[in-house]
């Protein structure tokens, strides 16, 4: 049997990707600028007052990640779709896996990237307050935006346009801001609606940034927090992959 | 196995997957099988293909002999494009076979023996020229010596590090091309490769895919510009996914008397009609 998988393939994806992204400086200007624009807008709101800001910082460092990721990917997994490239690739002796490993790993060393600049910005210039270790934070903020990449190839699968993958966004991405605890503490919330805070990954995503927060040390409830947001997004990848069909109709 | 009334029954071509020589297949199947159809490079048998509830391609059977130029000519919205699909084994299909050098199609042992160009340029624009064959390139495990002359074939190495959305249409149909010409894939499936090129380039390309040919390429080529057709070792006809003629250009146009393809085609569909109109009455 063929290997599922093969490095040389995986790479050569991460690479054309980034290359792509090398080019587009607007992308990236908004996957980098973007998070800290907002991050300091929210930090300049709340003037003086650094106990609002601890207490909305972390999710939102969670949270931005996520959603820039989620609607990137979405859109740029599309376009591979509806330009005839996605059935060119299927052609070849490439692996399925090769191409969404490629992908998030592409994407990943992104994330590598903005998770770096946002949190020496939040924790460095505009003083947010860390008890645990300041890496742990890049860390989280790293594998949410690999969840969100995950997240957006998977409902990449079922938009048939551009416009509708961006709606998938408020869809998928708005109830999950909505219940992760950033506005009414999850413990708060009504039975049903906790229990449904409960299965959406991002409530672990901000649980965790909360976690490195208020603790100076790796909690077991960190290690939790993380193991659900890396499972989900591995579950996503091989939902997504499921989606890519060598043969349609 | 019996043969008796004409008709293959389909478990009798099902060759046992590990038998990948074609050698070997056509011995075991040599009792059923056409001599001819030992030395195609596509065997279609009864090909079926049902799209969205609507027939495209009613039970299909043709042979694509090796080392030609076979041209597939017919109207847009005949199946051209579904039957290449098929080839490349990225149409879902109904019933019915297709063997691609030996090979059931879509087989993974043949992704990489087998070129497509879809119709419209399936490169990325905003990567340069260069940078869409190295990827394609690694993914084909093409060695990076064949870009420069996959390049050239095409000529478009003074293009090379443009960015791809900045050539014209013509150009960026030939970087398409250019994609599957690497590794040199013994079956090449172009779906219009030459549409919207200049003339000069039009001739150019002909020429290369007989270069090809004479290598012991096959090619594949869809046009629905019918005088693309003479130059062309042999034609299928293909008119609302029916094979309406099967020869070389030459027998085509003295079995129909006709001036050119294009009337040979009329001439064609009209008897057809006309045989038909008789069946009822």
């Amino acid at each position: 049997m063929r290997a599922p998988m093969a490095p040389a393939a995986t790479l050569a994806v991460t690479t054309r990707v980034l290359n792509q992204l090398r080019r587009d400086h607007r992308t990236m200007a908004m996957l980098i600028v973007v998070p800290c624009v907002l991050l300091t807008l929210l930090w300049w709101m709340f003037d003086g007052d650094d106990q609002t800001f601890n207490r909305f910082g972390p999710p939102l460092l969670a949270m931005f990640p996520f959603i820039i990721m989620f609607l990137v990917t979405s859109v740029t997994t599309l376009r591979e779709r509806s330009s005839g490239t996605l059935e060119r690739l299927l052609t070849t002796p490439m692996g399925k896996a090769d191409l969404l490993a490629g992908y998030a790993l592409a994407f990943g060393a992104v994330a590598v990237l903005q998770a770096v600049v946002a949190v020496v910005l939040t924790v460095g210039l505009l003083g947010m307050d860390v008890r645990g270790p300041i890496w742990v934070l890049a860390v989280v903020a790293v594998l949410d935006a690999i969840l969100g990449s995950a997240l957006g190839l998977l409902v990449s699968a079922f938009a048939a346009t551009e416009f509708q993958a961006v709606q998938f966004m408020p869809a998928f991405v708005l109830p999950q801001v909505l219940l992760c605890g950033l506005f009414v503490p999850r413990e708060s919330l009504p039975d049903v609606l906790s229990v449904v805070s409960d299965v959406l990954p991002l409530s672990y995503a901000v649980d965790a940034m909360r976690e490195v927060q208020t603790e100076s040390s790796w909690t077991s409830g960190l290690s939790v927090d993380v193991g659900v947001i890396a499972g989900s997004g591995l579950v996503a990848l091989a939902l997504a992959s499921a989606t890519l069909r060598r043969r349609t109709a | 196995m019996t043969n008796n009334s004409g008709v293959t029954p389909r478990s009798a071509h099902v060759v046992p997957r590990h038998r990948a020589d074609h050698r070997a297949d056509s011995e075991q199947e040599s009792p059923v099988t056409r001599p001819s159809d030992a030395e195609a490079a596509v065997v279609v048998e009864r090909l079926h293909v049902v799209r969205d509830g609507r027939t495209v391609l009613p039970e299909l059977s043709f042979t694509v002999p090796r080392g030609q130029v076979t041209g597939l000519l017919g109207p847009s919205g005949g199946g051209k494009t579904t039957l290449m699909r098929a080839l490349v084994g990225v149409q879902r299909v109904t019933s019915g076979q297709v063997r691609v050098l030996g090979l059931p199609a879509g087989t993974p042992a043949l992704r990489s023996r087998v070129g497509y160009v879809t119709q419209s340029p399936s490169v990325y624009g905003d990567l340069t020229v260069a940078e869409n064959l190295r990827f394609f390139a690694r993914l084909l495990h093409a060695p990076f010596t064949d870009i420069e002359a996959v390049v050239g074939q095409v000529d478009l190495a003074d293009h090379a590090g443009d960015l791809v959305q900045r050539l014209s249409g013509g150009q960026r149909s030939r970087v398409s091309l250019a994609v599957a010409l690497l590794g040199r894939p013994e079956l090449l499936v172009l779906d219009e490769p030459t549409v919207g090129l200049d003339p000069v380039l039009r001739r150019d390309l002909w020429e290369l895919f007989h270069r090809l040919a004479d290598e012991g390429t096959t090619l594949l080529v869809s046009s629905h510009v019918m005088d693309e057709a003479t130059r062309c070792d042999r034609l299928l006809l293909l008119r609302e996914g029916e094979l309406v003629a099967d020869d070389s250009p030459g027998v085509l146009l003295d079995r129909t008397g006709a001036m050119d393809v294009e009337s040979a085609f009329l001439a064609v569909i009209d008897a057809r009609t006309d045989r038909r109109a008789e069946v009822p009455a």
